[in-house]
């Protein structure tokens, strides 16, 4: 009996330690995502966009992964605005990154995006990350649950690890919030129609269909290249 | 006796994994060591929380009880007593139709597993299959008295 119990001391010692090693691994958020950059630099990039290169209309968002606010945004107006102006080729929507320095993970969240997008997937990762807000409301550390974002949107995981370990777009992201600043953005989602700001607080599906059908109804029709004969 | 050996230390077990993803819902600790699974998807679902508290603390608490459940029927004075084997097989009843609804959860609503929720559920399986047995033996044992 005496022996069962030296067993189960031991045991408790190994589990004790294998606990204290889990907890140590992992190292969190990449200080380099997380993060502003050292330097910023202009590489051109001016937001992922959605939407027909034709449309009349361009809208363009300052958003943070990680504002309530945007996740509303994007989980509620943000399909009908999809249906009814940008499948329909009437708007096209392109997506700034202006992340808030009052949240914790909002440069990673919006590095894991890019990451993304770097392997043609910023959008699926876009609504991953604005599907599942609850990971901005826990205060932990989100980056095991991001690298499953990556893994449910097809992502390689290998080179998704290797964009978030090197920070690779937290200039790309700083460059679009000093952007947001000059524009005098002062908070997300921060909307742009043809270059004019509108009011966020009528940032409805509505309010948008009106003012991009008032903007087409003004806008006289191209003219149309002579048919072939 | 071995049987219940067999608990305590499959309980023990059953405690730090328990632990572990405790810990990580208190925020402890980098992002779980989850190799390819969907860990982290599991634990920030809204069913990793059960009654304002996370699911990972009742599965401390329950393989807490069955440890100490185990140890008491070891003292020499409950050996003896097979009442012991129908409350180690209750506690891992309970345990096991918990877990048969956090898998289902995990299968069918979050579309994810959790690899440690893997192994507390074989854990938990493994307690239950020797506490059937241990019964099933007790009741052979006194049927041929």
């Amino acid at each position: 009996m005496r022996r069962f119990y030296v067993v189960l001391a031991g045991l408790a010692a190994v589990l004790g330690i294998a606990l204290f090693v889990l907890l140590r691994q992992g190292g969190g958020a990449s200080a380099a995502a997380a993060g502003p950059p050292p330097t910023v630099v202009d590489d051109g990039f001016r937001g992922y966009t959605m939407g027909s290169g034709d449309a009349v209309v361009e809208i363009i968002e300052y958003s943070d992964f990680e504002c309530p606010f945007c996740a509303n945004f994007a989980t509620i107006q943000m399909p009908t605005i999809k249906q009814q102006l940008i499948n329909t080729g009437k708007v096209r929507w392109r997506y700034r990154d202006y992340p808030l320095p009052t949240h914790q993970y909002s440069r990673y969240s919006a590095h894991a995006a890019h990451c993304a997008g770097e392997q043609g997937k910023f959008w699926e990762m876009h609504d991953q990350l604005f599907y599942n807000h609850q990971w901005a409301q826990t205060g932990r550390n989100p980056a095991g649950l991001f690298r499953d974002f990556a893994r449910n949107v097809g992502l390689d995981l290998q080179r998704y690890d290797e964009c978030m370990t090197a920070g690779r777009y937290a200039s790309r992201i700083e460059f679009s919030r000093q952007e947001g600043d000059q524009l005098l953005v002062n908070g997300t989602p921060t909307f742009f129609v043809n270059g004019k700001m509108f009011n966020a607080s009528r940032a409805t599906s509505d309010a948008f269909k009106a003012m991009a059908d008032s903007i087409i109804a003004r806008t006289p029709p191209k003219p149309r290249p002579p048919a072939d004969r | 006796m071995r049987s219940r050996q067999a608990i305590a230390l499959l309980a023990l077990v059953g405690c730090f994994v328990a632990l572990y993803l405790w810990l990580h819902a208190l925020g402890v600790g980098g992002p779980l060591q989850c190799g390819t699974g969907g860990c982290d998807t599991v634990q920030t679902s809204r069913w990793a929380v059960f009654l304002g508290l996370p699911v990972a603390f009742y599965g401390v608490v329950g393989y807490f009880v069955i440890l100490v459940a185990a140890l008491a029927a070891l003292r020499p004075a409950a050996l003896v007593q097979r009442k012991w084997n129908a409350v180690l097989l209750g506690l891992a009843s309970v345990g096991v139709l918990f877990t048969v609804y956090l898998t289902y959860i995990e299968l069918f609503v979050i579309h994810a597993i959790c690899r440690w929720c893997v192994a507390s559920a074989v854990i938990i399986t493994a307690i239950w299959v020797v506490a059937v047995v241990s019964l099933l033996r007790d009741h052979v044992s006194s049927d041929s008295y």
